[in-house]
């Protein structure tokens, strides 16, 4: 099959693929921004990506994520893999802005050029990434990083977007974070490849875990794959090899039996719908700032002469009229 | 692309060179520039100018903004400039603030630094640079 695209190769895909990280940076802010003229290197590079093993770290505020991510980076630079990290925070839904503070606790010798690290504002996407983290982990792993660590915001209980960008998703919790009930409910522990009891330095650490043991025996056995659960610290530290070694072992799984080739179907899935609705929703605004009559459309909805779904299916129309 | 998501944001790295540990300051700006719907990297203490740089050409930010209080400026400070330049990146304008002596400050602003704020600048002050150093948007 023929993989090579019909145009040359774009100048920033080239020195992406040369191991510039000043182009690999511009590319990332590029994307972040939604540039179109990113377009082409984007497209260029995808052919060179879905080799990395992509691994998300979410949960709750404060248990531990940067700190984890931080060990698990030391434990994989000492065998020699390439990491790269996108460790997203939320921005501030008042000002626009945002306080990336991740790379604090992110800790490697200067030079080190098998490490990227990269923060990101969730720009007012919900779900516990932003937009761009997923094109973000894409560059990454084509730029030739082994393994890619997501850190997502500290996510709420339907944060679960992590699950259409990671190939395995750790859901960090401590002890004493809830009952048994809580680790029942629908939403980020059902999304979970992994359990990481961190803190496990603390007391009930151990029924934590055991809990949740309990709980993946009986409810959340998804295409054959049992979560596991690991218990780690990270002041002490202690767990960081167990818990890589579970996150390989899930990977090993994924590879298995075919799952990750249905994985990657339905991320994608998930991705390219998610493409189209950004499509549409900058025609929409573009039809709304076209629409003369739009005030006088509204008028009539307050005034209940016509309803809003034949409002919506008057802007529908004008959506899908060619500009 | 039309929607509100296509905007650039300034992006800002924020760090402490050198090994006072009195961050209380850095926070505030960080908070400010955040405050003024900037993406502000806090890059925390006691970093070396190696570091500062490796960050700011990893995050791709517009600004770096150095905090410092323990007299190392003269010392760490052109460090910095030196290690952009050398990585083709003077691109990225860098701003300071801290216990800095006046003369110390001419001479910091003759190799580089495009403005240096001591105790009791304003944080409307600071913003209003950082905003102006970034400039309308990169070429």
């Amino acid at each position: 099959m023929n993989r090579r695209p019909p145009t040359p190769i774009p100048l920033a895909a080239r020195r992406v693929l040369r191991g510039d990280r000043q182009a690999l940076a511009r590319l990332i802010t590029q994307v972040e921004n939604r540039d179109p003229d990113a377009l082409p290197a984007v497209r260029a590079l995808y052919p060179h990506s879905g080799r990395a093993t992509v691994v998300g770290v979410t949960g709750p505020l404060g248990v531990g994520k940067s700190s984890l991510l931080n060990l698990l980076l030391s434990h994989l630079r000492a065998q020699g893999t390439r990491v790269g990290i996108v460790a997203v925070d939320p921005s501030s839904p008042f000002s626009g802005g945002s306080i990336l503070g991740d790379r604090i606790r992110l800790e490697r010798p200067a030079g080190d050029d098998g490490t990227f690290i990269r923060s990101m504002a969730s720009r007012g996407h919900s779900g516990g990434v932003a937009l761009a983290t997923r094109e973000t982990v894409r560059l990454l792993d084509a730029f030739g990083m082994d393994v890619i660590l997501v850190e997502t915001v500290g996510s709420g209980q339907s944060d679960v977007e992590i699950h259409d960008v990671a190939s395995t998703s750790v859901v960090v919790v401590v002890p004493h974070l809830g009952d048994e009930v809580q680790s029942l409910k629908a939403g980020l522990f059902e999304i979970a490849d992994v359990f990481c009891v961190n803190k496990s330095d603390l007391p009930g650490a151990d029924s934590a875990a055991k809990y949740l043991n309990e709980m993946t025996h009986l409810v959340n056995e998804k295409a054959g794959w049992r979560p596991s659960v690991v218990q780690t610290s990270t002041t002490i530290p202690r767990g960081i090899p167990e818990l890589w070694e579970a996150i390989q072992r899930h990977e090993a799984f994924l590879d298995s039996n075919g799952s990750r080739r249905t994985r990657d179907r339905q991320q994608l899935t998930e991705e390219i719908l998610g493409l189209v609705r950004e499509r549409v929703d900058a025609r929409l605004a573009a039809a709304l700032e076209r629409e003369p009559d739009l005030q006088a459309l509204l008028d009539r909805v307050v005034a209940r002469k016509i309803d809003p779904h034949s409002a919506a299916d008057r802007l529908l129309a004008e959506v899908r009229r060619p500009k | 692309m039309a929607r509100s998501g296509s905007s650039k944001p300034i992006r800002v790295l924020i760090a402490k060179p050198g090994l006072d540990g009195h961050d209380r300051g850095a926070k505030v700006v960080a908070r400010a520039l955040r405050d003024a719907g900037m993406e502000v990297i806090y890059a925390g203490l006691r970093q070396t100018p190696e570091e500062i740089v490796e960050s700011a050409l990893e995050e791709d930010v517009r600004l770096i903004g150095l905090s410092i209080l323990s007299g190392a400026h003269m010392a760490l400070f052109p460090r910095v400039l030196a290690l952009l330049k050398q990585k083709k990146a003077t691109r990225i304008r860098v701003f300071a603030g801290g216990i800095i002596p006046d003369e110390d400050a001419k001479r910091l602003k003759k190799m580089g630094i495009r403005a240096i704020f001591g105790p009791g600048a304003s944080l409307d002050e600071i913003v209003a640079t950082a905003r102006r150093l970034a400039g309308p948007s990169r070429p």
